[in-house]
């Protein structure tokens, strides 16, 4: 299983892909990609939203349930999608009340 | 302090119009990222991992109050209140919007500040010995001569696509605080038996994944030929520096392949066709720019020392504040003042607004307005007066800023690592925060004494672990953060890299590893003087690798 990742141009924000083909910021959001259609397909969507300039270097990540839990697999992701360890009040980790939006 | 004079404010300002311009043409799609990345490098904006990062120039670590002020602004006005002081002197932010950058360096170069040559492949920010201007045992202010080298090396034509990034340091001090050695170009200021200044030039120094001392090319370089033989380096350098791999495309890497005697002959050759012409530094301009140097009008103090002996003798805090946190200073009841940004398990180098801004106070106050950035990550009062010392560190003590550590094992050096960094392979703010909290006990530093431990997310370096005494740089092994611990390893004078001591550790083992590291020392050493790097170089590894592996 995987998604797809990105910042945003304009502030930088670490966005994944959702479901509805807007990028969203929190991992819950994002659009699974089980299949290698859904792959190519999301990738067609990271390149046009790059040449959009919205985004930047959109590239893939894996991920994993745990606990029921979508996880990234690589720690760096994890820390992508919640922010500093070190700093748990900063970050997508900080806000987790609105992340359902 | 150095003035902008009118030349330097309009370049800067110039420089942060053009760059609105481009961010404006980014976002409206005038320029794509392939074009727009070196442009924002060469202002000094990352992405990272969470977000824009923006690094900022703080020349030769000195800043006044105002300007700390600024920075405090930008942290609370468009960052998250807080900013990260690095091991070169500068300041980073690490989450400002791309939206907002040109109107945070509009907001600097107010305050004569900027993000140029902070990055790329450039002459970056020239740092200097934090105690410049103030230390007792200081041959010569290195500051004007960082200036001049600045002045020369922004926008240079020719040395502004170089193979790779290039980095000067200059000490002006016997003892070098500087680290010089590691450094692609490192001067070391000297008098002559006549009382003439010069340098001792180093050649080739640099960490990252081939960490090298630099070698001694000039005894002694005439300081009008600073600017002369400077460029001829960089000539020799941006002609034969490999530009095919960005792993051997440094400077050391070409002193290393090139061999010195020829490398030498290279840039001598290349002096003696460009001495005496235009690069050739006259006494006037020396002069002129030392003159922004000129050391503040000390009081003749009288019954300093009386004063703060009497408040050291009521405050045990105190008492061991002064013992680790102020140094000698050239002027008679003065003193230099560590502010250590490692409070007990906070991560090194961090700096809130408002801790930036009792900073700018106290320096207004009491520091004749000058505050330095130290490469080890802490903040510099380099002028005060000795009775100022127990009112100063009241204050401090309120902002959370009154840590007694200066050069002991909590003192550490950390880079970002992978809390923040896009190429880190380990975090090492959370290392140095739990090291921190296991050797918090301030009778147990005091009774260790010296010791640097320094810590990288990764094989850059950034966080000098090749030169700690104790290194720790982290890796990934199947996914898992590793940590590999080198000792001996010195940025002083006598500057040593330090040698891997064994397998790695798990995050979790790292910390115990270390507190046997240092407690194999203490139990060793043959006085509580000899330090750490001196035990080590007398009695080998051995007795850590055993401590660690056990005999096996
Ligand atoms: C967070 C973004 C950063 C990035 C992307 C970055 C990148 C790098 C890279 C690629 C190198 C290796 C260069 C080479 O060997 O050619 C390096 C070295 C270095 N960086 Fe960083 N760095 C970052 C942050 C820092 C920080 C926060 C500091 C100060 C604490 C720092 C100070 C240094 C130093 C001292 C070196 C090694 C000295 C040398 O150049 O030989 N860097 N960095
Ligand atoms: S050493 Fe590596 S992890 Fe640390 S700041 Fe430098 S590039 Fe990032």
């Amino acid at each position: 299983m995987k998604a797809l990742t990105a910042n945003r141009l304009i502030d930088g924000e670490v966005v994944w892909l959702g479901r509805s083909g807007t990028w969203v910021e929190t991992l819950a959001g994002a659009w699974l990609l089980e299949t290698p259609e859904a792959v190519a397909e999301a990738e067609a969507a990271g390149a046009e939203a790059e040449a959009a300039r919205l985004i930047v270097e959109p590239y893939l990540i894996d991920l994993t349930r745990e606990d029921g839990e979508i996880q990234p697999v690589r720690f760096r992701e994890k820390i992508r999608a919640k922010g500093p360890t070190v700093r748990l009040d900063l970050g997508k980790q900080a806000r987790r009340e609105v992340s359902a939006a | 302090m150095y003035r902008y004079d009118e030349f330097d404010a309009h370049f800067v300002s110039a420089r942060v119009d053009q760059f609105r311009d481009q961010v404006q043409r980014r976002l409206a799609g005038d320029l794509t990222e392939d074009q727009f990345k070196p442009l924002r490098l060469m202002n000094g904006v990352y992405l990272q991992l969470h977000a824009y990062m923006l690094r900022i120039a703080i020349p030769y670590g000195t800043l006044n109050a105002r300007q700390m002020r600024r920075l405090a602004h930008v942290a609370r006005t468009y960052d998250r209140g807080y900013g990260h002081f690095t091991t070169r002197q500068n300041i980073q932010f690490n989450w400002p919007r791309l939206k907002d950058i040109p109107d945070i360096l509009s907001q600097l170069a107010e305050v004569e500040m900027h993000a140029i040559q902070t990055s790329g492949n450039c002459i970056r920010n020239v740092t200097a010995d934090h105690f410049s201007g103030a230390a007792a045992d200081e041959i010569l202010d290195p500051r004007p001569y960082a200036e001049i080298l600045r002045q020369w090396s922004s926008l240079h034509p020719e040395f502004s696509y170089l193979p790779r990034k290039f980095k000067i340091a200059v000490t002006g001090a016997p003892h070098d605080r500087a680290a010089v050695q590691v450094h692609d170009i490192g001067l070391q200021a000297v008098r002559d038996a006549d009382g003439n200044v010069g340098f001792r030039v180093f050649v080739g120094g640099g960490l990252g994944r081939t960490p090298m001392v630099g070698r001694l090319v000039r005894e002694f370089l005439p300081e009008a030929d600073l600017l002369a033989y400077s460029e001829a380096i960089l000539r020799v350098y941006n002609r034969y520096g490999r530009r095919d791999n960005k792993y051997k495309a440094r400077i050391k890497i070409l002193v290393h392949e090139t061999g010195l005697e020829e490398l030498k002959a290279d840039i001598e050759a290349e002096f003696a066709e460009i001495r005496d012409g235009v690069l050739t530094l006259p006494a006037s301009e020396i002069e002129r720019i030392t003159a922004y140097f000129a050391p503040p009008a000390f009081d003749v103090a009288v019954g300093d020392e009386a004063v703060l002996e009497a408040a050291i003798a009521a405050d045990p805090q105190l008492e061991a504040f002064a013992a680790r946190n102020v140094h000698p200073h050239r002027a008679p009841g003065y003193a230099s003042l560590t502010i250590s940004l490692k409070p007990i398990g906070k991560a090194p180098g961090d700096a809130t607004a408002e801790q930036m801004e009792v900073v700018a106070d106290l320096a207004e106050r009491y520091g004749h307005d000058e505050i330095r950035v130290s490469h080890e990550q802490n903040l510099v009062l380099p002028h005060v007066r000795r009775r100022d010392i127990p009112a100063i560190h009241a204050a401090l003590a309120e902002a959370g800023l009154a840590e007694a550590n200066a050069g002991l094992v909590t003192d550490i050096i950390a880079c970002p690592g992978l809390d923040y960094c896009a190429l880190a392979t380990a975090r090492s703010i959370p290392v140095a925060q739990r090291i921190s909290e296991r050797f918090a006990s301030p009778e147990r530093q005091r009774e260790i004494g010296d010791l640097k431990i320094k810590i990288s997310g990764c094989i850059n370096a950034c966080g000098h672990h090749h030169v700690g005494h104790i290194g720790i740089l982290g890796v990934e092994k199947k996914g898992e953060e590793y940590y590999q611990i080198t000792l001996g390893g010195s940025a002083d004078e006598n500057t040593s890299v330090g040698e891997i001591i064994g397998r790695g550790f798990s995050y979790d083992e790292v910390v115990d590893a270390i507190e046997k590291v240092v407690d194999t020392y203490v139990g060793l050493r043959e006085t509580p003087q000899e330090d750490f790097l001196a035990a080590y170089r007398r009695v080998g590894d051995q007795p850590f690798k055993e401590a660690l592996y056990g005999t096996a």
